[in-house]
């Protein structure tokens, strides 16, 4: 890449291991500094439009098609939003259980993909070592042993998904009001046989991503983190819970800036706002306003956010994690893998805890009560903070809808710390070699983006980056084709 | 005295009543013609084609052709599966049939009959027509996106229930089921009980908020494919 103007653009297009297809673009002044660095997601809301005029029970099914990623999550929060609608957000203890061990089990293996497969090679081979080797087939090649995990722990996931939701992927298990199946004995011995092995496992995940952040504090600390609020849904105690609970909000020393908020008035405390350079709204909480009031989402926001964690194991693990910062909110971007493994453990912590716990075979799946015309459903999806908002009319048809997936949340954090990494590693640099950009990826990888989901394109694309000049012209581009 | 009717289908023999259509004398036999558009208990209606076997070397629908002495009927063979194959096809490019979130997955007899035929993808262009809803009864639902024209919702309503709920209107492209009444289905006299409701092999008449009641495993052709009811232990088979 030789700079030929006095300005120029470095575009990352596509950005890889990410799930969706996002671009990078970074302009250079004639020193080589960097002016600025933006990461670039095209929205496009076309399915809340697809869906008006369908019935609500169907939203929970269909809208799993809005990302082949996340598919259960999106299952799962409108779920909830159509069991209010049908008046029966208090669900049975066996349709709340099986929902959890579905969520648990997906948040276990989409965590776990994404550490070993998409991550792993960033932390394991350093982040501009030979990207020949730097993927998931050098890690395969060079740990075995860890390839084997990734493999196995993921399938687990898999199967809670499968016998809660009927199939591994898109199935339809979560119904208005509850659930559709409970587990039987058969499928519960069938999990619980690997479950030690899991446990295991989950805890030599959390050791990695620990060691590794201890190790390179000093490293991380500097590699694209700014402080910032931290959102995530909390149990009425305080307690991390991922599937129900009321919104928190604190500040980058861990003040509150709300708690337990009412999830239905949602659009009270948190606003989306456009900017003109992307297609991709930016939310922002609305008592501090759009300048100011973004914040992330996802295991980092969700560890420091909450109290503590209900499993003993877990709870250990985030005690050692919230030490390093001394109790405070912990701000370094790369923390999230740790943050992410710790999540994993909890996972596993509750799946095993539902699987000795025989409200799962329970014969009452569904309540009714006093139906409704409008309704939130907000969950904790494994990149973060999901809202799925539905009205209807008296026909049960769809009138609106209204999506703020994890990874929109996440959009100025990600463009905070591409622009962190890019002032810190790129600028002054003669010349810009592919293992200097990947520390941008990297930077926005450790969100573990959904760049599909955000797009609401139904489907996965490759990633771009591109370098442009002071004209506009662009004077090299990488496009490389998705991984996956 | 009760008189048969000998006649073979792909090469087996077997005896029926004289007037009794090839369709139900098979059936009665344990041979599964695939169907859509007829339904046991209704007038034939001859309109799908995708019952369609060869007699004495010529293709007829077998739900409106009766049996004769001496009858020779090809069903199961790679010609007539091929044309089948192809009619169900059109069948579902010719409507908006999104099998992945259908409430009728899994029970759904065209979709059932594409696992049959081994179709997995269309092989023809799908045609996205523009249809419509109509959800304003309380507990019933037509969703047109997904009607095939069969006609069923139409012979039961007439002949089960006594009623005149549904009727084809248009022709070619425009053809439509529509409800007899000014506007919409509520304002008509159907009721949620009656057997026209039931009578829809697809997802496009429905009973409101009962979607996906029934999991993943246990829905109607989950294990067994379609027909596998009619090709019971005993059946006759080809020698
Ligand atoms: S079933 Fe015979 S023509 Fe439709
Ligand atoms: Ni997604």
């Amino acid at each position: 890449m030789v700079a030929t103007t006095d300005t120029k653009k470095i575009v990352i297009e596509p950005v890889t291991r990410v799930e969706g297809h996002g671009k990078v673009t970074i302009l250079l002044d004639e020193n080589n500094e960097v002016q600025q660095a933006r990461l670039h997601i095209v929205e496009f809301r076309g399915f809340e439009r697809f869906i008006q005029g369908r019935p609500y029970w169907e939203l929970p099914v269909i809208v799993q098609r809005l990302c082949g990623i996340c598919p259960v999550s999106h299952h799962l929060c409108a779920a909830k939003a159509v069991d209010r609608l049908v008046g029966g957000e208090n669900l049975t203890p066996t349709a709340e259980k099986m929902r959890r061990l579905m969520h648990y089990g997906q948040t276990f293996q989409s965590h776990v993909l994404h550490f070993f497969h998409l991550c792993s090679p960033d932390l394991l081979f350093g982040f501009d070592a030979d990207p020949a080797i730097r993927n998931v087939f050098g890690i395969a090649a060079k740990f075995p042993e860890l390839g084997k995990q990734a493999i196995f722990m993921r399938k687990f996931g898999q199967e809670c998904i499968r016998v809660t939701a009927g199939k591994k992927i898109h199935g339809t298990g979560a119904i208005p009001g509850g659930i559709n199946k409970n587990l039987t004995i058969e499928e519960r011995d069938f999990l619980l046989k690997d479950m030690d092995q899991m446990m295991e496992w989950s805890r030599g995940a959390v050791k990695i991503a620990k060691d590794y952040t201890v190790e390179n504090l000093e490293m991380a600390a500097g590699f694209g983190s700014f402080d910032s609020s931290h959102v995530g849904l909390v149990r009425e105690d305080g307690a991390l819970d991922l599937y129900n609970g009321g919104l928190r909000a604190i500040d980058k020393d861990g003040n509150t800036i709300f708690d337990h908020m009412d999830n239905q008035k949602y659009l009270d405390f948190i606003a989306e706002e456009v900017k003109p350079w992307s297609y991709m709204k930016f939310p922002f909480i609305k008592s501090i306003g759009p300048e100011d009031g973004w914040y992330r989402v996802g295991p980092l926001a969700r560890i420091n956010a909450c109290d503590f964690i209900d499993t003993p194991e877990a709870e250990a693990a985030r005690q050692e994690f919230a030490a390093v910062t001394n109790g405070k909110p912990n701000n370094i971007t790369l923390a999230y893998h740790w943050a992410r493994m710790i999540e994993v453990l909890h996972s596993a912590e509750k799946i095993q805890e539902l699987l000795h716990d025989d409200d799962l075979q329970g014969e009452d799946l569904v309540v009714k009560g006093e139906p409704r015309r409008e309704a939130v459903g907000i969950l904790e999806a494994p990149r973060g903070t999901l809202f799925h908002h539905y009205k209807i009319d008296e026909n049960d048809q769809v009138t609106m809808c209204n999506l703020i997936v994890s990874t929109t949340s996440n959009n100025m954090p990600m463009n905070m710390a591409v622009t962190g990494v890019a002032k810190k590693y790129l600028s002054g640099k003669k010349e810009i070699t592919e293992g200097l950009l990947n520390h941008i990826e990297v930077a926005i990888r450790a969100y573990d983006p959904c760049l599909s989901c955000a797009t609401h394109a139904m489907g996965q694309m490759p990633l771009k980056v591109k370098l442009v000049d002071c004209e506009g012209n662009v004077i090299d581009s990488r496009t490389k084709g998705a991984s996956w | 005295m009760s008189q048969t009717v000998t006649l073979t289908i792909d090469g087996a023999k077997i005896e029926g009543q004289p007037g009794q259509m090839i369709l139900g004398a098979a059936q009665e036999a344990g041979i599964y013609i695939p169907r859509l558009c007829h339904k046991d208990g209704l007038t034939p209606h001859g309109s799908c084609r995708v019952c369609t076997v060869m007699v004495n070397g010529r293709p007829m629908s077998a739900c409106t052709t009766p049996i004769t002495e001496g009858m020779v009927v090809e069903n199961d063979t790679e010609q007539i599966s091929s044309l089948r194959r192809d009619l169900i096809d059109m069948l579902f490019v010719e409507g908006n049939h999104f099998c992945m979130f259908c409430e009728r997955s899994g029970n759904c007899e065209l979709q059932a009959l594409a696992y049959r035929f081994g179709i997995t993808a269309p092989k023809y262009p799908y045609m996205f027509p523009d249809r419509d809803v109509d959800a304003t009864h309380p507990d019933i639902m037509i969703d047109r996106h997904r009607c095939i024209l069969c006609g069923r919702c139409v012979r039961s309503s007439q002949e089960v229930d006594g009623k005149n709920v549904f009727q084809f209107v248009g022709r070619g492209e425009e053809k439509r089921v529509a409800v007899n009444a000014e506007a919409a289905l509520a304002d008509t006299n159907v009721d949620v009980t009656d057997a026209a409701i039931e009578a829809c092999p697809v997802g496009a008449i429905i009973k409101k908020r009962v979607g996906y009641v029934v999991p993943i495993g246990k829905r109607l052709y989950d294990h067994k494919p379609i027909g596998s009811e009619i090709e019971a232990d005993g059946a006759v088979t080809a020698k």
